[in-house]
């Protein structure tokens, strides 16, 4: 054990690989010590394991009806209650465990690289296309976030997907401006102009270079977005605009619940604890990351 | 440098940032309309079914397809767009089947009413707990307070909204329920501003006033928390900055009281700062302000634009959409021109 971290924390690491994984040590030890960011992570992890598992976890099917068993409060049998068609609630919010994290995930994967494309590329080359890329990204930027997604999800139809594409489409100028901060720093820089003179071509400094050097704190915004997405999407949901019946989504739950609400207060109540439960884990981590990764930052999001 | 000098000087700053802020409003305005007419008249397989719904006739098809010109190249369809847009013309709303402008000029009011007593719950209380928490850094107070503002990232408005009826109003029955006032006090006050607690105020109707506040205090409050929570964090960072400063050991070691170095040398100078924080949030709260809404069924532009969006009432979803968003644009733009004139440095 002693040798390995000897190896990992070693001041002249043999390969880039040491080097590498002597970083990540680090990080993930600093990280450790902070208890937030650990109680995030841990929650994060819960949510992974929750949505690969689902099936052997949820004590029933998510969608099988019991009409019989039509609301009832949580006991034993069912630690969160059944819904108005018998359903147990808390097999459906592990099940929405998967549709939360297909959505933060594929809302990331859309918006980070496509805000870092853009950032990058603004920065890099500066002049007349940082003025064009920037302009439109700050019009973008003052636009109000929830509302835009809104009238989106309108003009392309409810659905799931639809909702994952308008959040993906109001998310991304935060990160254009990240990029492009960090671009700035060092596009001057020794290293860039030497990757110049060996004759690289500005897709492939851009590429390798300028993008590998934005990605930390551009993970750190992301995982600090997550928690506003996640409620965007849940937003989306309980207006009936993202997910649609019978999907457990947590947000649509909590819509069929309001019907309820003054009787059966669980139905609404349950699926919400889910979604603050998620959220303040990516917040936590979020800020742990931020501490660990871009100490400049706080405070700033 | 006489007075005078100085004073031109401090004009012509302010002059410039006036000027950039009236170009770069404008241009931002245009980027809206740009992006509100790309999400009517692009996106649609076809604009003129989304405009009028699928109930219509033939005939209002027709007339709603001439009216819109989507017969002419996008770039005059866009145009003809934002001069309609300038002369107040929204079009018409399906499930209304009035002008749009006019039902948002009826509607917006209650939401702004909302807005502004929110943001003021939001101020009152997230700024002295940021300052708080700054002042006690690292302690149990700073970890309480960092978990309870970021709860306010965390927590749906929606879901906060039903609890908090299910709560307040159902069980302990503190404060009224949905809707602006009773209904047997509805209509009863002359509308003037179209403010509830205005209006009753100005006609001397307390018993309405009680109502309205009663009913407003709730929603109020829960959208009040969500800018609490950016406020005190913001404050806190703020302060964090400005109490790490020399002059505030200075001002320590020469035995000025605690309190007077928090709030006289600390916050202070974080008072300009702070403006553009409140503006930010305050366009949030209008943004915020249509989970709520719907929520509480409170008659604001934020339950307009969700039942224009169950209606599939493109028209009026797009006319709140841009109202929405020219309040929001000009709110930040403002709160950015008001840093830039007021802070020391621009002087």
């Amino acid at each position: 054990m002693t040798n390995m971290q000897s190896w990992l924390l070693d001041d002249s690491p043999q390969s880039r690989m040491q080097a590498n994984l002597g970083n990540s040590y680090r990080m993930l030890r600093a990280l450790l010590r902070n208890p937030l960011a650990v109680v995030g992570a841990i929650i994060l992890l819960l949510l992974v394991f929750a949505a690969l598992f689902a099936p052997w976890i949820a004590p029933h099917s998510p969608l099988g009806q019991d009409l019989g068993a039509r609301l009832l409060p949580p006991s034993a049998a069912h630690w969160m209650g059944t819904d108005e068609l018998g359903r147990d609630i808390l097999s459906r919010v592990i099940f929405g465990a998967r549709i939360t994290l297909m959505i933060v995930a594929l809302v990331a994967i859309i918006s980070a690289p496509l805000g870092l494309i853009i950032g990058a590329v603004s920065g890099y080359f500066g002049g007349w296309t940082d003025k064009v890329l920037m302009g439109v990204t700050d019009v973008f930027l003052s636009m109000p976030k929830l509302i835009l997604a809104l009238a989106f999800v309108a003009a392309l139809g409810p659905g799931i997907e639809n909702a994952i594409i308008a959040i993906a489409i109001t998310s991304w100028p935060a990160y254009a401006r990240i990029a492009r901060a960090e671009t700035l720093t060092f596009r001057n820089s020794e290293f860039i102009a030497a990757t110049r003179l060996v004759g690289a071509s500005h897709t492939r400094i851009i590429m390798r270079h300028v993008l590998p050097l934005c990605t930390s704190s551009m993970i750190v915004r992301v995982t600090l977005d997550m928690a506003g997405i996640i409620l965007t999407a849940a937003g989306l949901g309980f207006l009936g605009l993202g997910a649609q019946p019978p999907l457990p989504e947590w947000g649509a739950m909590i819509s069929r619940g309001r019907t309820f609400i003054l009787d059966q207060w669980w139905v609404a109540t349950m699926p919400g604890f889910a979604i603050i439960l998620v959220s303040l884990g990516f917040c936590f981590l979020g800020d742990g990351l931020r501490d660990v990764l871009d100490p400049k930052q706080e405070g700033k999001s | 440098m006489s007075m005078q000098m100085i004073t031109s000087r401090r004009f012509w700053a302010i002059l410039r940032a006036t000027v950039g802020f009236v170009i770069v409003t404008l241009l931002t305005f245009v980027g809206l309309l740009a992006i509100t007419f790309f999400i009517g008249r692009v996106i649609p397989i076809d604009p003129v079914l989304s405009v009028v719904g699928d109930r219509a006739t033939q005939e209002q098809y027709d007339i709603a397809k001439i009216a819109m010109g989507l017969d002419r190249p996008l770039i005059i369809q866009f145009v003809n767009y934002v001069g309609d847009v300038f002369q107040g013309d929204l079009g018409r709303s399906v499930s209304t089947n009035r002008p749009v402008a006019s039902d948002l000029a009826r509607v917006f009011p209650a939401t702004l009413e909302m807005a502004t007593l929110g943001i003021a719950i939001g101020v009152g209380l997230g700024v002295p707990l940021g300052v708080w928490a700054a002042a006690r850094k690292g302690t149990w107070v700073d970890q309480i307070i960092r978990v309870f503002a970021l709860l306010g990232y965390s927590v749906p408005a929606f879901w906060l909204g039903l609890v908090g009826l299910v709560l307040f109003y159902a069980t302990l029955g503190w404060v009224s329920g949905p809707g602006r006032v009773d209904i047997f006090y509805e209509g009863l006050v002359e509308q003037r501003t179209g403010l509830m607690l205005v209006d009753s105020a100005l006609s001397g109707d307390w018993d309405v006033f009680w109502n309205a506040l009663d009913h407003l205090i709730l929603p109020a409050t829960i959208l009040g928390f969500f800018s609490l929570a950016y406020i005190a964090r913001m404050t806190r960072s703020f302060m964090l900055d400005q109490l790490g400063q020399e002059y505030i050991t200075t001002a320590r070691v020469k035995g000025v009281s605690e309190w007077r170095v928090i709030w006289v040398h600390g916050f202070r100078p974080i008072r300009v700062q702070l403006i553009t924080v409140i503006g930010l949030s305050y366009a949030a709260l209008l943004e915020g302000s249509v989970m709520i809404e719907t929520v509480f069924s409170w008659p604001g532009i934020g339950n307009y634009l969700t039942v224009a969006l169950l209606n599939a009432d493109m028209n009026a979803v797009l006319g709140s959409t841009l109202v929405i968003g020219s309040v929001f644009i000009l709110i930040n733009k403002m709160s950015d021109v008001l840093y830039r004139i007021l802070d020391p440095r621009s002087r």
